[in-house]
């Protein structure tokens, strides 16, 4: 029997539960000031002179600063190519602002209630500029540019994998599809905001932040740049962080601030972001346009695909990622799971007037696969085919892995077809056709859609240093020490914030040292108790930190082995570790409990040979090339003609993240990420009017779905092991946000059949359906 | 001028007694001054129902409320629903049906499904609450993590077992 593969129950809940989580904001420091930011009201404006003497002059008022008090300090995230305009990112801005709620100065005071309330006695002298506030108008010729310098307000312009054949194949190829796709600008949406809290520890000669963020140590080798401190004298501990989704991935301007002004009073400062700042003041990402061309032959496989990709990354590049981030993982993986011979992309991160981008939840893998399950869908009408045959002749077989694409990337084993298999098997068994049918019956439009996708995660280095960034993430080291006791604890790199870490890495370490995983307690999130890491995003954790952490109870395990086989006179190779028992095999009476081995080899450590005295530890790293986790879809949804809401009304997923570590974890990861998926099909949308006011900054323009707007969600698992991993499994942090937009956009689709519309775009909104049923939008899906 | 009020309240069944300015809200007096930082703020305005706490039974969000208008009342929070360390049977469904990733909602939605729970009142003795209708009322609150799924569960076998167990107790012996 292994721990890995139960459901085991999440050591986390406990503390949630009984409301002893400790959040960022729930650390009690009773003399902590509290940070407030005046903010800009304009999408673009010069900057004049900024008057804080009224503000200074309120009672209670600590402190204000703005960027010229402070230096001017700024982030730089750069891309080491020639294709891309680094943008520096001021802390506080100074000349010049670029988006509605860019902070201009900092207020400090006693308590939130005042430092908001001087915030607004910030005298500002802005004078207001035309905002660039949509992505045409960003590409527009003579548009008015973001950031001196980039023509077209382009920041990234890279082609990839062109291929002088490909206008022969569309010249020539019997059916050719394509259109323009777009996708809505999203928010992440954590429920728990951004949060910092930064005190100033006289004894270590160190600043101890508490921030919400999924990467503490990028935020600690962030405020070391803009401050110009050595990372020794920063020590950034992530407590209980309240979801991230990507958001909390990138090095906020305002966590930074705070860290400045705790630095220079010498007291600590706390600064919680309210949610109309997260709305539309932190990072938003997802808007993206895509002008595809795609060439077929008449039996419905695919001869060519052309693409330009253009990403509105607003005004900034986010530290480290870059704003590059988008447009160069969609011009590389926009194939996706489909054999496709020829290639053209061209992908651009376009600066506009509105909040900048991070790599939100699947980054540019939902659109991408929007595009792909959408250009499979017009060839198989155009050839009056059936789309998932369509799917079927274009897909990586079975046999054919590991298989490297046109796009140089090389996929591993994944199970594509059968995943698509099995969602066909089950939508036929649970009679989703007859329901459909029945719905229609009843005035409702009904319809059924698909999505076929793989993800890749768990990039390291090997993967990541082809982008080129100046900070190339990827690895993590885990240690694994075990205490007299016969107790153990791990430290990672990794961050989680809701993915239970705690409790997944415990099952891992348990396994390899025959412990159970309540004798494994998982330290992560610090920077003074782990070495070097990168967090958590990117589905990366179970794969690299989990398989570091692996590493390192094998070598303990190695270490434990030993010592029995020394104690009890056998041979290691013997030595199997089992129930908190090493015991030699075949010799029922030859054991001693774990417990025991690690009270000698420290408190009778002369009683071992000398290799194995002092200590059970050992420390390991990570670094793999990164492995395919993959999934097929399928969304029932109706319409309702008269107010033309749309309803899911079913919905399954097929996975396949390799061996799962914990079920229930597994799927509670799955079921969140679908839900994101469906609100950005159906829900979400960051809005922005022509003068780059934000539409969006309250929940109630911002529409995040509730249980109401969901339907039961159903789980298949399918198990290809990873051979890039120790324990065999793939990351699967996205794969519901990433296959779930494709899904409803097609079965939205199907429920307007025969309408003449298709809608290429999310969020499908019920004025795109009135619209639809109207015959106002005829024309919009493109070709087919 | 700060305009201060002295009040007195009940939380979890402990007597507060306390000075507080007319605007604080209810929400930032729990936590920052009395010290249960249980309850959480996801929005402030009222969407999200992290805040959601008991006042005098009923589910309120405490960020729409002023900490005076809780002088006199009876508030219940998440720090009250267990017994000690012993969770109750929703803290425990939770748990065991994966209503909770981040935590981070989580006491809101105890509080909103204690609220509900307490005043259920089975039409027939052992009549089994509709998943519907646990939907919608999970629909008052958000959670970005888990679909949602896990939290209507929880509720309804909670829900389930405390008619069953009420049906049981009304039994002639």
């Amino acid at each position: 029997m292994t721990w890995v593969g139960a459901s085991v129950p999440r050591k986390e809940d406990q503390r949630m539960l009984l409301g002893r989580g400790r959040f960022t904001g729930d650390i009690n420091r009773g003399a902590a000031l509290h940070a407030a930011f005046a903010r800009s009201p304009h999408a673009a404006a010069s900057l004049g002179p900024i008057d804080l003497s009224q503000a200074l002059a309120a009672p209670g008022v600590v402190a204000a600063c703005t960027a010229a008090d402070l230096g001017d300090p700024a982030l730089l995230a750069v891309l080491e190519r020639p294709e891309f305009v680094p943008t520096r990112l001021p802390l506080l801005a100074i000349g010049q602002v670029r988006h509605v709620g860019e902070p201009v100065a900092v207020v400090v005071a006693g308590d939130p209630y005042t430092a908001e309330d001087a915030a607004e006695l910030v005298a500002v002298d802005y004078t207001a500029q035309p905002a660039v506030a949509s992505l045409d108008g960003a590409r527009a010729p003579g548009a008015r540019p973001v950031h001196d310098g980039p023509a077209g307000n382009c920041l990234v312009d890279l082609t990839m994998f062109d291929d002088d054949r490909l206008p022969g194949i569309f010249a020539t190829a019997p059916v050719l599809v394509g259109g323009r796709l777009r996708s809505g600008r999203l928010a992440a949406l954590p429920l728990e905001g951004r949060a910092c809290l930064a005190e100033w520890d006289e004894r270590d000669g160190q600043l101890v932040m508490h921030v919400s963020t999924q990467v503490p140590h990028q935020v600690r080798s962030g405020v070391a740049q803009a401050l110009s401190l050595a990372e020794r004298q920063i020590r950034v501990i992530a407590p209980d962080v309240g979801g991230g989704f990507g958001l909390k991935c990138v090095v906020g301007r305002e966590e930074l601030v705070v860290a400045a002004m705790a630095l220079r009073l010498r007291r600590p400062v706390r600064w919680v972001e309210d949610r109309q700042e997260n709305l539309t003041a932190s990072f938003h990402g997802h808007e993206q346009c895509y002008d595809v061309r795609a060439a077929f032959d008449a039996d419905g496989r695919i001869l060519g695909l052309a693409a330009d990709i253009d990403c509105d990354v607003g005004a900034y590049s986010a530290f480290p990622f870059t704003c590059g981030v988008e447009p160069l993982m969609a011009a590389t993986e926009l194939p996706g799971i489909y054999k496709v011979p020829a290639y053209r992309a061209r992908g651009r991160a376009i600066a506009s007037n509105k909040a900048p981008t991070a790599p939100y939840r699947g980054v540019s893998r939902p659109q991408l696969v929007l595009v792909m399950e959408r250009l499979m869908e017009k060839a198989a009408r155009q050839l009056g085919l059936d789309p998932l045959t369509v799917r079927r002749r274009n897909m990586i077989s079975p046999g054919e892995f590991p298989y490297t694409g046109v796009n140089g990337i090389t996929y591993d084993e994944g199970s594509y077809a059968e995943s698509l298999d099995r969602a066909e098997k089950q939508v036929a068994e649970a009679g989703w056709a007859a329901e459909r049918d029945r719905l229609r019956g009843q005035g409702l439009r009904a319809g059924i859609g698909y999505s076929c996708f793989s993800e890749r995660t768990a990039y390291g280095t090997p993967v990541m240093s082809l982008r080129r960034m100046r900070m190339t993430p990827g690895y993590d080291t885990a240690s694994v020490r075990m205490d007299p006791s016969g107790e153990v604890i791990v430290t990672t790199g990794t961050c989680g914030h809701g993915q239970g870490h705690e409790t997944t890495f415990a099952q891992i370490v348990a396994d390899r040292l025959g412990i159970d995983p309540g004798q494994v307690r998982l330290r992560e999130g610090d920077t003074d108790l782990a070495s070097y890491g990168w967090g958590t995003w990117g589905s990366r954790s179970i794969v690299i930190g989990g398989s570091a952490a692996s590493r390192a109870a094998e070598q303990v395990a190695a270490q434990l082995r030993a010592v029995a086989a020394h104690l009890l006179e056998a041979s290691a190779a013997d030595i199997e570790l089992a129930a908190g028992t090493a015991r030699v095999r075949g010799d029922a009476s030859a054991a001693l409990p774990i417990s025991e081995l690690a009270r000698i080899v420290h408190f009778q450590t002369h009683r071992v040979p000398e290799p194995l005295r002092y200590g059970l530890e050992a420390r390991s790293s990570f670094d793999p090339p990164g492995t395919f986790s993959n999934g097929c879809h399928a969304a029932m949804v109706s319409i309702d003609v008269g107010t033309c809401e749309i309803r899911l009304r079913r919905y399954l997923v097929v996975e396949d993240c390799g061996v799962v570590i914990n079920p229930m974890i597994v799927d509670g990861q799955v079921r969140g990420g679908v839900a994101q998926g469906v609100a950005a099909a159906l829900l979400e949308q960051v809005r922005y009017d022509a003068q780059g006011q934000p539409g969006s900054a309250t929940l109630m323009d911002y529409l995040a779905p509730t249980a109401a707007e969901l339907c039961p969600i159903e789980i298949t698992h399918l198990e290809t092991p990873s051979a890039h991993s120790e324990t065999g499994a793939k990351g699967m942090g996205e794969g519901g946000t990433i296959g779930a937009p494709a899904a409803v956009l097609n079965a939205v689709n199907d429920a307007l059949a025969g309408t003449g519309t298709s809608f290429d775009h999310i969020p499908v909104l019920p004025s795109d359906i009135h619209a639809a049923l109207t015959g106002a939008a005829r024309g919009e899906g493109g070709t087919a | 001028m700060k305009d201060i009020h002295l009040i007195r309240l009940r939380v979890n069944g402990r007597e507060h007694e306390l000075a507080v300015e007319a605007r604080r809200t209810l929400a930032d007096m729990l936590r920052d001054d009395l010290g249960y930082t249980g309850t959480h703020l996801g929005c402030e305005h009222g969407i999200c129902g992290a805040c959601t706490v008991l006042v005098d039974g009923a589910p309120a969000r405490s960020c729409l409320m002023f900490g005076v208008q809780a002088d006199g009342a009876e508030i219940s929070t998440v720090e009250g629903l267990a017994d000690g360390e012993q969770l109750s049977d929703l803290q425990q469904s939770f748990s065991d049906r994966h209503g909770l990733q981040c935590g981070f909602c989580t006491p809101g939605f105890l509080m909103l499904a204690e609220g509900y729970l307490a005043e259920d009142r089975p039409g027939a003795a052992g009549a089994e609450p509709a998943e519907a209708e646990i939907r919608e009322l999970v629909a008052a609150n958000l959670c970005r993590c888990t679909g949602y799924q896990g939290i209507v569960e929880a509720v309804l076998a909670t829900a389930r077992s405390r008619r069953q167990r009420a049906a049981g107790a009304q039994e002639p012996r």
